[in-house]
């Protein structure tokens, strides 16, 4: 990949030009550029949301989205970094909600003005339905909301670019909680541990382990049953 | 995808497919796991901890003479960011009972807790909220769930994989809680992985001796921590301080902390915050780049916490040790030292040489196949190189497809799919070149099973703090860990802060580090908290005049 010479590439940073190295990463180019990153950076690693970037490609009216971290620079390529995206983030009693369409109604009632144009599927950089999974709260499938909208990184690009002002993300966000709390199947096995670990169950012998010789340890260790399956 | 260098031995691995998927069908271990002596042979071999120059006695402070890893004494050898004669503490910017520092998963347990508790709650955190390792995590989350478990496995593997050193109380606590921590992550909606009766799904892990594995697909951080930071957001009696660092915490005159002082990243600006308990959880320290390997860790992971507590006269532990990820990145050099989570193994992933041959234990303790995969790739010379240089071994993904049909990984492991498909490498029908990177800070603040520091007023929990894994932490015993110890930081913080009066403030220890740090002759331009690492080229900070600095804001 790495050549003895790098070749560069321009990227075009709010109307201005720097030569990086190609290959780079939208986030490195900057930093390669001399920026300090003290907002649109978190994780670099595409799992936290915080680098959202908006750019044109050249030659390519088109408007797209990525995350910073993970979208390689093209030669002429003009970038915007997008750290915040404004929302408010309403509180609730998720104990006091229902898993269909009426706990939107009441938290977050705009959603219901989604114009179906798919504008916001179009610039998830983690390629999610997201048209799909707001029509699907309007429907009241919260299961399907849910798990289409499971790998949301909360980026914001997609409520940048709705038309209907939706915030995508935070219904997504409260779709899933309430999936899990409510939709989600119970979890016999876990509330029969927790039971058990209650009654003392298990006390005794973690007990006996924490006052364990070291030599004692080690041997019981080493020759426990290893089940993969 | 694969350039043409590399084809060849990208046939190799192709040719031994269907006769380890064989032997790994029969359910046995595909490789021998190891004994205690070898195991202690290829650590001491091969891995970064044993080498000479990996440590060094610290020259000062609560552990003085202790050897610690050389990067880590480096970091608690330096001057303050600032000056205490030039800092006015008497009008403190906010004054609150329980001070969290950090806000990933551990600061927000505890953030839940404390609130829940009756006091009043700071949460006060570097960059935004949740930006943090907590949301990193891919593999999953450990708790005894099946039948065939219990707590008391999970206590022998932990103490065992930590080589014996964990203090056992907080092992105790680890697992004893860990089940009820899933439950209480249930109740505020986290979806974990179940199976169509709705068990929750378990996959083995390195280390562990029963599959424990839970997971919420490969996002399993994201799923916690985000559900987390909106229940946080939920409670507006919560004060949240985003992009604002810790740069020293505040005592007071009876010896206790009592807050600490923060910089404003984007105004730069200092502020006070006066407590009455402080919970350190700040997170590790991977974006020091320990021996210059690349790392897993997010980017405000500078090991600030254990800076602030070593001034305040905290006691470390355990920080001889570094946790190496076996499977970090190599290729394509876009996402080098990025995380290939361990859920790969767990699913049946294999490790092979560039012949394609096995030659280790998929799951053993992350130490152990560390040091295995770099002994394979330098002393017995199989590794793989790429075309930047860089060296590695397979990690044969197809054989996952293969043992759990198809679709699986599109169904489990979306994120590393998604990762590689944006540079055009298939993990379905492709193997992928892996070395280990920096992941982990094994130790930390020495904290006792209420979290307490050595310190009065300092409570710390999550990866910041030490005793809880020893020198090891198996996978999915951090998201644990910085649940069951974020809780109850967050409880034993609040109780403490109901009995406490805080005295009048002080910053006389930050005088007494300045001038013990004299007395070393450290150079002046060392200064920490680190806070940010720093990824300007040379040619370019000699024209911001600004040759000196070194992951530091000026
Ligand atoms: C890529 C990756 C994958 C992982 N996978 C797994 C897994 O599958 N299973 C598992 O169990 N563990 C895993 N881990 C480990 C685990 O996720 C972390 O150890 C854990 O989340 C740490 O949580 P924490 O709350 O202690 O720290 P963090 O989540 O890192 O939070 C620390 C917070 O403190 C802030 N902070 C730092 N310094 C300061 C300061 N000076 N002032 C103010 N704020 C500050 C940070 O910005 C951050 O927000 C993984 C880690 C990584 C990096
Ligand atoms: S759904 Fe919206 S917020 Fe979530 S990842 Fe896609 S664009 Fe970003
Ligand atoms: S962009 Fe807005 S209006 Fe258009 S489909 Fe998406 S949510 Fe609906």
């Amino acid at each position: 990949m790495m050549a003895t010479e790098t070749k560069m590439v321009s990227m075009v940073v709010m109307g201005e030009s720097f030569r990086v190295p190609e290959g780079s990463t939208i986030m490195s180019a900057l930093e390669y550029s001399g920026f300090q990153l003290t907002t649109g950076v978190g994780c670099r690693e595409g799992y936290c949301g915080a680098c959202g970037t908006l750019y044109r490609e050249h030659g390519d009216y088109k408007l797209k989205g990525g995350l910073a971290c993970q979208t390689v620079v093209s030669d002429g390529m003009h970038i915007a970094q997008i750290p915040f995206v404004p929302a408010d983030k309403p509180s609730y009693d998720l104990e006091e909600l229902t898993p269909d369409e009426d706990s939107f109604k009441k938290i977050y009632p705009e959603i219901f003005r989604c114009v179906a144009c798919n504008t916001c599927t179009k610039i998830c950089p983690q390629d999610i339905q997201v048209m799909d999974y707001i029509q699907c709260i309007m429907r009241g499938d919260i299961a399907t909301a849910a798990d289409l909208s499971f790998d949301c990184l909360r980026c914001g690009l997609c409520a940048l670019r709705c038309p209907a002002e939706l915030v995508q993300y935070n219904a997504a966000t409260l779709a899933r909680r309430l999936y899990g709390r409510y939709l989600a199947k119970p979890a016999v096995r876990l509330d029969r541990m927790v039971e058990d670990i209650k009654a003392g169950k298990y006390d005794e012998e973690i007990e006996s382990l924490k006052t364990m010789e070291h030599e004692e340890l080690k041997d019981r260790y080493y020759k426990r049953e290893v089940r993969t399956k | 995808m694969y350039p043409e260098s590399m084809q060849e031995s990208i046939r190799k691995v192709e040719a031994t497919r269907a006769k380890r998927v064989q032997v790994a069908k029969a359910g046995q271990p595909i490789v021998k796991p190891m004994s205690d002596e070898e195991r202690q042979d290829v650590l001491k071999r091969f891995h970064p901890d044993y080498q000479d120059d990996a440590r060094r006695p610290v020259r000062w402070g609560p552990n003085e003479s202790e050897p610690l890893t050389a990067d880590v004494a480096d970091v608690l050898e330096t001057y303050p960011r600032i000056v205490p004669e030039r800092y006015d503490l008497s009008n403190p910017d906010f004054q609150t009972d329980v001070l969290i520092i950090g806000a990933g998963s551990a600061g927000f347990s505890a953030a839940l807790l404390a609130q829940q508790a009756g006091v009043k709650v700071t949460l006060a955190t570097k960059l935004r909220l949740g930006d943090a390792n907590s949301m990193m995590a891919q593999g999953g989350i450990q708790a005894a769930v099946r039948e065939d478990d219990s707590p008391a496995i999970h206590y022998l593997d932990v103490i065992g994989g930590g080589h014996f050193d964990n203090k056992p109380e907080l092992v105790q606590a680890l697992v004893s809680e860990a089940p009820g921590a899933i439950a209480w992550l249930r109740q505020l909606g986290v979806m974990f992985d179940q199976d169509d009766e709705g068990k929750l799904k378990t996959k083995p892990g390195g280390g562990t001796s029963r599959p424990r594995m839970l997971s919420a697909r490969d996002y399993t951080g994201a799923a916690i921590c985000r559900t987390l930071r909106d229940e946080v957001q939920n409670h507006k009696d919560i004060d949240v301080l985003e992009h604002m660092s810790a740069v020293e915490l505040i005592k007071d005159t009876k010896g206790a902390v009592a807050g600490a002082v923060f910089y404003h990243l984007l105004t730069r600006e200092h502020y006070t915050v006066r407590a009455k308990a402080t919970i350190l959880a700040t997170g590790g320290f991977g974006r020091l780049h320990i021996k210059n390997f690349e790392t897993t860790n997010h980017y405000g992971a500078t090991g600030d916490g254990l800076v602030l507590a070593y001034r305040v006269g905290a006691k470390l532990a355990f920080m001889d040790s570094v946790q190496y990820h076996p499977t970090g990145a190599v290729f394509p050099p876009q996402i080098l030292g990025f995380l290939c989570t361990e859920k790969l193994r767990g699913m049946g992933g294999q490790p092979v040489n560039a012949n394609g041959d096995l030659f280790v234990y998929p799951l053993e303790p992350r130490d152990v196949e560390s040091a295995s995969f770099i002994r394979e790739a330098t002393e017995r010379g199989n590794g793989v190189k790429t075309p930047s240089g860089h060296v590695g071994v397979w990690l044969d993904t197809p054989v996952i497809e293969i043992l759990n049909g198809k679709g699986a990984i599109e169904k489990n492991l979306p994120a590393m799919l998604r990762q590689y498909k944006r540079f055009d490498v298939d993990i379905r029908t492709e193997p992928i070149i892996v070395y280990p990177t920096l992941h982990y800070q094994n130790g930390g603040v020495e904290i006792d099973a209420t979290t307490a520091t050595s310190v009065p007023g300092l409570f710390a929990a999550g990866e910041v703090s030490g005793g809880v894994h020893g020198r090891n932490r198996l996978m999915g015993n951090s998201q644990l860990d910085i649940i069951v110890f974020g809780r109850r930081a967050g409880m034993h913080a609040a109780e403490y802060a109901k009995k406490t009066q805080v005295g009048d403030l002080t910053l006389e220890h930050v005088n007494q580090v300045i001038e013990t740090i004299e007395a070393l002759n450290v150079p002046r331009e060392k200064i920490s908290p680190v806070m940010l690492p720093d990824y300007i080229p040379e040619h370019v900070k000699k024209r911001q005049l600004d040759t000196v600095r070194k992951g530091n804001i000026v």
